[in-house]
């Protein structure tokens, strides 16, 4: 993702103007297309599949280019972004317990 | 990674930058304090938000009624047509465009332009005002049109409204906070007081923190609006 010439200086990075509106544009067309997979009523395994993967090319955008990740450090990229990998560990917890909460209630309030 | 062209001062990359980085005796990261304070606070608000979406994730799971469809709840009539999720993809489009003028309002200030800066950011500014406006309008729609409550409604379970109203709450008053903090920067880019500091980084900052109501807004919209 880095390019050679881009430099990481103490008065901050300096690109072209243009960079930030072609992320912007690209921003703009993939919201589109994660709005269009509900307009077009896309259901099951494939809606949530498109969801997940524009939501997570959104992101990665805007964390790279417009908040500079792509052009800091490594020391200071791992601090920032591996702590909230902890988080797929809470979210895979919360699943298997929403799932057992959920075949509790079928079982005693769902005759 | 190892092939990369970098300064004088930064010698040492990949793993090896990151060893040296945090063993050797001088600060960890060489970017100003702010940047990393305002990083590592995005990083614990990363876990608040985190949590209300896994937690919303669980209720959702674990309820045993019909969740409502968000796309049907969130639609805008034009003329005769509903439009599903419409107010929703224009508050989108307006959050990503004042990221848009954010980031160059960035830009420009490391380029030491002050008026074009201070435009920007009160751009910026105007659009999140405009989200929170819509979102009023949201909300004011939801509690007396369709009479929602945190506590029940009539368009899905219970957890629906504690849900809705607990996560874009909390991402609105992000917003709103945002836009505090944007103006009282902004006045500040505007009357010298950064040319006189010398630098320009607290606009960096600010920049930080309003793509990280941004990226939160990603996260919702996806996992609250579209699942």
């Amino acid at each position: 993702m880095d390019h050679t010439a881009d430099k990481n200086h103490a008065e901050g990075v300096q690109h072209p103007v243009a960079i930030y509106l072609w992320i912007w544009l690209l921003l703009f067309v993939v919201s589109s297309f994660s709005y269009m997979v509900d307009y077009f009523h896309l259901h099951g395994a494939l809606r949530w599949t498109l969801i997940l993967i524009f939501m997570i090319v959104k992101a990665g955008f805007i964390v790279m280019i417009f908040m500079h990740m792509a052009w800091e450090r490594l020391a200071l990229k791992l601090a920032i972004l591996v702590p909230p990998l902890a988080l797929l560990v809470l979210i895979g917890l919360m699943a298997i317990e929403g799932d057992y909460t959920f075949l509790t209630r079928l079982a005693s309030f769902v005759r | 990674m190892a092939t990369d062209v970098m300064t004088a001062q930064a010698p040492a990359e990949g793993l090896h930058g990151v060893a040296t980085d945090f063993a050797a005796d001088k600060q960890a990261f060489p970017v100003p304090w702010g940047k990393v304070m305002m990083w590592i606070f995005l990083l614990s608000d990363t876990f608040i938000f985190s949590c209300f979406l896994t937690g919303y994730m669980n209720v959702r799971i674990s309820t045993t009624a019909k969740w409502a469809n968000p796309s049907a709840v969130f639609s805008l009539a034009i003329g005769q047509t509903e439009v599903p999720l419409l107010l929703i993809a224009i508050m989108t489009m307006v959050l990503i465009t004042s990221s848009g003028t954010m980031a160059m309002a960035v830009n420009f200030g490391y380029r030491r332009n002050r008026s074009v800066t201070t435009a920007l950011m009160l751009v910026t500014a105007g659009l999140g005002a405009c989200f929170v406006g819509m979102q009023a309008f949201e909300w004011s729609k939801l509690i007396l049109i369709e009479g929602v409550r945190p506590w029940g409604s009539a368009l899905g379970p219970p957890q629906f409204g504690a849900v809705f109203f607990m996560v874009t709450g909390f991402h609105g008053l992000h917003v709103s906070a945002g836009v505090v903090y944007l103006c009282v920067v902004a006045m500040r880019v505007w009357n010298g007081f950064y040319d006189r500091k010398g630098t320009y980084e607290t606009v960096e900052v600010v920049g930080l923190y309003w793509h990280f109501v941004d990226l939160v807004w990603v996260f919702i919209f996806a996992l609250f609006y579209l699942w």
